[in-house]
């Protein structure tokens, strides 16, 4: 037998709808946790992180001995604790002999880890080493710019894993309609070889240039540190084809037999169905019935013929 | 020109510059840094040109953009939602054709001549308002028309969520519950019993199974164990006998054990052993008797002080006087 279990009050519902799969997602929250063991770098880092995404991110203070999130039976309490938060990025920070300074950043799909890229942290600079003026401060939760400069973000595998996993951790939320009196910060990522990155954060200037566009000028406002990447793994093929999956309904459908002309304009074909002169059905000449009947009948269906005819013409 | 090197993605308000590599190898941390924000400078400068040149609408707080969807394809965090499967009434529909229309809320109530709901709390034909109902020639003498209706009420609801639950296993099935609605368990499914199965306990399981280890003549001693089973409770029988025989050693075992048991009662009511009372009314009696065998002569000295009143005891209420003793 089974019973219907509903929530029992209002806010358990929209608590549970917000939780629910979305055919539009609008962002990812973030979970920030500490290892066994962190250092003085490991926990500024991630307080900062947790500042950089207020308001989209839990941040957990208690050390954590059982997960390890790149071996095997690491990860299950980490995906436990992204299904009760309901986070679906982590910052995963640890010390250690062999990884000093270590962070691992990472996604999960459907609260199971989707990829994971590690780095090391070095020359690292707080955000309260950094003066400058604090009107041009960043607002919380305001939409950032990237710029990711160098080659290598491209041609190696590592930071380009990497990028990505930045600009989904960065971003924030995805929208459609953007204030630009609200773009305040910028986040600047630098390869400087093939395996460490600059990783920056600045504020913007917005300065009158006599033209629509703003000239844009960055002040440097902190966190900024460099990433070493360590370790990393690429989701399966299978996992990335299905995360990667966007919703029909919002996919736009090719419109058939329409052409655009740089001189016609819209062009447009139309293919019309064959006339089936074959199949149509002729006026049964009836047997074996009186000649009244059959002539009767014969009349009857001529008018019927005509008359359908006419509606024909009509609707046409 | 330069500007056309950069990889823009104006959803996401990223750009990336694909060509840069550092001239000479910076030798410091200043130069670096340097370098970066100027770089940066050059890039962000790249998405404001495509930004600010979108058609913006003013608002109060600001120019407003339509940002076009990003390029750069990001995972998703969930998988997709399902579409609910269609419940049975829906298909039943989409076979016959049924269209759905909507109702008035609101309908006029021919009882009360006033405008009700249709559904819910005071709601038109409530059954609470039917003061009368008019018998029919097919009513059976002696049923209640009121409690059938009630009844027949209930049924309907009951009906409904026996649908409604169906419905929902369905859709459980596809994957496309709705987010606020669990199915619970109740009890295991059963197939062709009506009794309820009988959840069997872990403890009650393992003594079932450890009885039936014993139920050997070696009381399981050489049985096998399976893997995961207990040792047994009670390996050895409960009760010991000892040899009934008397002698040393082993032989006064028995006696001692008797012993010890008939020592603890009696030390229990130890105090009601002697009563002193009974006793000394035996003694006075017995010595009244010799006495009077000797002949008559009664001296008060010789009595003990216990009893003062030795006839008089029984009876209720009896006076203290010492003359009336006689």
């Amino acid at each position: 037998m089974m019973r219907i279990k509903t929530p029992r009050n209002g806010r358990i519902k929209r608590e549970l709808e917000k939780r629910a799969p979305k055919l539009v997602e609008t962002g990812k929250k973030t979970l920030i946790l500490h290892g066994t063991k962190t250092s003085s770098v490991v926990n500024s880092v991630l307080t900062e992180i947790y500042h950089l995404k207020k308001g989209n991110s839990v941040k957990f203070s208690r050390r954590n001995d059982n997960v390890r999130p790149f071996e095997s039976g690491g990860e299950t309490s980490l995906e436990f604790f992204s299904l009760k938060t309901d986070c679906s990025l982590f910052v995963f920070g640890s010390h250690s002999k062999k990884r000093p300074n270590n962070l691992v950043l990472g996604r999960t799909y459907n609260h199971h880890i989707y990829d994971l890229v590690e780095v090391g942290i070095e020359h690292f600079r707080s955000m309260g080493s950094f003066s400058y003026d604090k009107k041009l401060a960043p607002q919380m939760g305001s939409k950032p710019f990237f710029a990711f400069i160098g080659e290598a973000f491209e041609s190696v595998d590592e930071l380009k894993h990497l990028k990505e996993v930045l600009l989904d951790l960065f971003r924030g939320e995805v929208i459609t309609n953007l204030n630009l009196a609200g773009l305040d910060r910028v986040y600047v990522c630098t390869a400087l070889s093939s395996d460490r990155i600059f990783f920056s954060h600045c504020a913007l200037r917005l300065k009158r240039s006599g033209t629509v566009v703003p000239r844009m000028e960055l002040v440097e406002v902190g966190p900024s540190m460099d990433m070493v990447v360590r370790r990393h793994r690429q989701p399966d093929d299978s996992l990335r084809k299905e995360a990667m999956k966007m919703a029909p309904e919002l996919m736009k459908k090719k419109e058939k037999n329409v052409v655009k002309d740089d001189i016609l304009g819209k062009l447009g074909k139309i293919y019309v169905p064959d006339q089936k002169v074959g199949s149509v059905p002729l006026a049964n000449i009836a047997k074996g019935v009186k000649r009244e009947r059959r002539e009767a009948k014969m009349k009857s269906e001529g008018d019927n013929l005509t008359t359908q005819k006419k509606q024909k013409q009509d609707s046409e | 020109m330069e500007e056309a090197q950069y990889e823009v993605d104006l959803g996401n308000l990223m750009a990336f510059d694909n060509h840069h590599q550092f001239a000479s190898p910076p030798t410091s941390r200043e130069e670096v840094v340097k370098e970066a924000i100027e770089q940066g400078t050059k890039l962000v400068q790249a998405v404001a040109d495509a930004l600010f040149n979108l058609p913006s609408t003013q608002d109060p707080d600001g120019p407003l953009v339509r940002l076009p969807a990003p390029t750069t394809r990001l995972p998703r965090e969930k998988p997709l939602p399902k579409p609910r499967p269609p419940t049975k009434w829906e298909m039943f529909a989409q076979s016959k054709g049924v269209q759905k229309r909507n109702k008035e809320k609101m309908v006029f109530d021919e009882q009360t001549g006033t405008w009700k709901r249709r559904h819910g709390y005071d709601r038109v034909n409530d059954d609470n308002d039917v003061p009368i109902i008019e018998a029919k020639a097919t009513d059976e003498p002696g049923t209640d028309p009121f409690a059938e209706r009630r009844k027949e009420k209930k049924g309907r609801v009951e009906k409904q969520e026996k649908n409604r639950l169906h419905n929902l296993k369905q859709a459980q099935k596809a994957g496309a519950l709705p987010s606020h609605i669990q199915l619970a368990a109740t009890a295991l499914p059963i197939r062709g019993t009506q009794e309820k199965p009988k959840k069997v306990s872990k403890d009650e399981l393992q003594n079932v199974a450890g009885m039936a280890a014993v139920a050997t003549a070696s009381g399981g001693k050489f049985d096998k164990k399976l893997p995961g089973e207990k040792p047994l409770k009670h390996e050895k029988k409960y009760k010991k006998y000892l040899p009934a025989v008397e002698g040393s050693g082993m032989g006064a075992m028995e006696k001692q054990q008797t012993e010890k048991v008939l020592n603890k009662l009696v030390s229990k009511n130890s105090h009601e052993i002697l009563n002193v009372q009974k006793a000394v009314n035996m003694y006075n009696v017995k010595k009244e008797k010799r006495q009077r065998k000797q002949g008559g002569n009664s001296s008060t000295s010789g009595k003990l002080k216990g009893n003062r009143k030795p006839f008089k005891k029984t009876s209720k209420g009896g006076s203290s006087k010492k003359g009336k003793s006689k």
